[in-house]
Formats: C-alpha cells, structure tokens, sequence
C-alpha cells in the first residue's frame, strides 16, 4: 500500500506580506491517495451539491467539463470529443476515484492531457492572475464529485 | 456519431457544418491543402470561411497587403531608399516565404520574415523598425509571403539551425499554465476532434500573418501563440522572443510541404 500524503500551504508567509499569500483562493486542504486509486475522504468533509456541480461542467471559465467530455446535458449544444464520454461514469468509477482523477488525474495517468483542478505546484508558468490558485476549490471539487455520482449506466 | 446525432436534434446549421467538416476528410477533396497526413487549417475551417480566403477581394487582409504594396516604393530613413530600390519588384520576393525562419549568422540565432524586414529597415535604409502587430510589418510580411503562395514550405532545419529546432520542439511538448497542456496535446494528439465548439486543427502555421474572423483582422503568428498560450492559462511571450522564434521554426519545419497560403483566412 502506497499513502501519499500532499502537506497542505502553511498560512507562514501571510506576516512577510507577500503577493503569493495574496493570490491564494483559499487554503489548499491535504488529501490522502489511497491504493493509488482514489481519494476516499471529501475534500471538505461534507458531500458536494450534485446541482452546483451540473452547473460547474457547464462553466467555461471553471469546470468546464464540457470542453473535453460529452454529458448527458441536453441543453448545452457543444460537448467536447477529446476526453471519454461521462455518461454513466457514477456506475462505472467510486466517489473516491473520481475524486482523484478531478484533483489530480496525472496521479492515474502521468500523461494525461486533463488539467489537475485541485493542484497548485509543479506547474510551468501560470499566468499571474491564476498563479497559487487551483481551478477549483476544494468545495468546488465535492459538487463536481457529487454531479458526476448521479450519472448512472441505464 | 453520438455527436453527430446530438447536433443533427439541434438542427443548427452551425453544427451541422462542423459535423459536415468530420465526415469528408477525404484526401482527394483537399487538394494541395492535404499532404499526407499534413492538414492545413483551411481544411478545418467552415465552407464560408474557405471561399472569403479564395477570393482576394473579399479577404480583408489584402487591405494591408495593398497598402504594403505602396510602401515597398516608398522611400524611408536615412538611407533615402525604399525597398524596390535594391530589390526591384516585390515579385524579387518569391520563394522567401517558403524558407523562413532561418538561421541568421551576425544575430547567432533564427530570424523570421518579419525580423527581416526590421533587419533591412534598420540596417540599410537607416529607418525606424515597425513595431511587431503594426499594420506596416503585417501587411509588408504578407506581401513578401504572398509572393510563395502556392510554393510547397520547405524550411531548413540542418546545421547551425538545428540546436534551435529542438529548442522549439521541446517547447512545443512542454507542459504550460494553470491547465498544464503542451500544444501537441491539442494540435497532435486531438487534431481533428471537437473541444466544446471548436474543431482542433494541426496548428499549421503555413496560412499566417492570416485575416482571422474572431479578431476581425489579420494577425502574426506570434500573435496567434499568445492566444494558445493564454487560453492554457500560461504566460505568453513577447512576439518576436527567442522562445517563438525558435517555436516558429519547429512548426514551419512540421508544415512542409503544405503550400504558402498568406493571407490566410481562419476562424
């Protein structure tokens, strides 16, 4: 068994007033990989909003699922062909694995072409405004987690 | 076809075109815009945007070109001279854009046509250089590459070249931004498939400076990097930096073969 432990940013520089405090969204949380297959715990402790989380996939500017995925949203007339369709994928994933491959899919597979959306470091100049913060919040995470386990196989 | 039939229930001719785009990547359709398994952009672009880059008085961008035009007879500098002074009729010209970047010795790095230009501008006219999105270094760049169009791209990457054609492929392989993609994420490994509304291209770079519909204007190639770079969320370079440069010589080396297309018209 293999445990990775990600330490979660230290609040210490907010007393030297640094930017990079500035820029945080919000405090990143720790997570546990468990079995390198999945995430079990929710991110922040509580179950997502399965509606937030629709309406995330269909946000351009923060989940945007819909970019790379097909889902079973009739009313958005473009959906993405890159990645694997979603549908069904509540039967076919746990919780905790789909929790994983959001935060950081680069876990399961290093060369995916996905974006990790709960991940901060390693990456190659991000532009400033993004800089130290995730694409989305952890709370953000748990209501696409939550949206994504109601897509159940017929 | 889950795609095609979700967009056949829209009804809308908008998607109904990108689907119609899928479905005929035929070779004998293309033409001289397919060669091998190389696609010009203008074989992912919608039927409208293909018949406006057909028609050159319908292409916006041959507005700069005319006014270049005028400028190549125009004297400038200190020099006193202008452009068809030493080099005659801009027909001189063709082939050029077929070549470029190239490695250029005094400068010990690659320079593109539009560095070329800046290049003679400073050192043989004795003129101001133009700034790099200006409409004079657009217009006079696509009035040079025009002069190719049809001509097959064939640029060199041999010799004292190479060390920055493979400073060009490892960016292009690089992983950048907050979304964490390289450009063959899209451009090789995608090409051809749907990101939300938009049809992924090879990134062929043979079209440019192109008039593009969604700036309403032509554009430098540079200018186009930026784009792609920021839409991963990452910091864009300056156009005309080292870094595009080389990148500019590792996807004009990836296009030959296509032919020279500038002024190109794209979405």
């Amino acid at each position: 068994m293999i445990t990775r432990i990600i330490a979660s940013l230290a609040a210490l520089s907010v007393s030297l007033g640094f930017c990079i405090t500035a820029a945080l969204a919000e405090e990143m949380v720790a997570y546990k990989v468990v079995d390198d297959i999945e995430i079990q715990d929710s991110l922040t402790g509580k179950p997502g909003d399965p509606a937030q989380g629709r309406k995330l996939a269909i946000d351009r500017k923060l989940g945007n699922c819909l970019a790379c995925h097909s889902l079973p949203i009739p009313e958005q007339q473009f959906h993405g062909e890159t990645g694997p369709d979603l549908a069904g994928v509540g039967s076919r994933l746990t919780p905790g694995e789909i929790r994983l491959r959001v935060v950081n899919p680069k876990l399961v597979n290093p060369d995916t072409m996905m974006p990790a959306f709960y991940r901060v470091t390693g990456l190659n100049r991000v532009m400033k405004d993004f800089a130290g913060k995730p694409i989305l919040t952890a709370e953000q995470v748990e209501d696409v987690v939550a949206y994504l386990m109601t897509l159940k196989e017929d | 076809m889950r795609r095609l039939v979700l967009a056949l229930l829209c009804g809308s001719a908008v998607s109904l075109a990108f689907a119609g785009v899928a479905v005929t990547d035929d070779a004998a359709q293309w033409g001289p815009y397919k060669v091998g398994d190389k696609r010009s952009g203008y074989t992912f672009a919608q039927p409208e945007t293909r018949a406006i880059q057909e028609d050159d008085f319908e292409n916006p961008a041959f507005l700069l070109v005319d006014a270049a035009a005028e400028l190549w007879e125009t004297a400038e500098g200190e020099a006193g001279k202008s452009c068809a002074d030493c080099h005659e009729d801009v027909e001189s010209m063709k082939g050029v854009g077929t070549r470029y970047p190239i490695y250029f010795e005094p400068w010990g790095k690659l320079m593109n046509v539009e560095q070329r230009i800046n290049q003679c501008r400073v050192d043989n006219m004795k003129a101001e250089p133009w700034k790099y999105e200006s409409d004079a270094l657009l217009g006079m760049t696509m009035l040079v590459k025009l002069q190719s169009r049809g001509m097959p791209m064939e640029v060199s990457i041999d010799g004292p070249a190479a060390p920055f054609y493979e400073k060009g492929k490892a960016f292009y392989e690089e992983r950048r931004g907050q979304l964490d993609m390289a450009c063959a994420h899209c451009h090789v490994d995608n090409a051809g498939t749907m990101l939300r509304a938009n049809l992924l291209t090879q990134g062929q770079p043979n079209g440019f400076p192109t008039y593009r519909l969604k700036w309403q204007k032509a554009g430098s190639l540079h200018r186009r990097l930026r784009g792609c770079n920021k839409q991963v969320r990452a910091k864009p370079f300056k156009a005309g930096s080292d870094e595009y440069v080389n990148l500019e010589l590792y996807i004009s080396h990836r296009a030959n073969g296509l032919p020279v297309e500038t002024p190109a018209v794209r979405n």
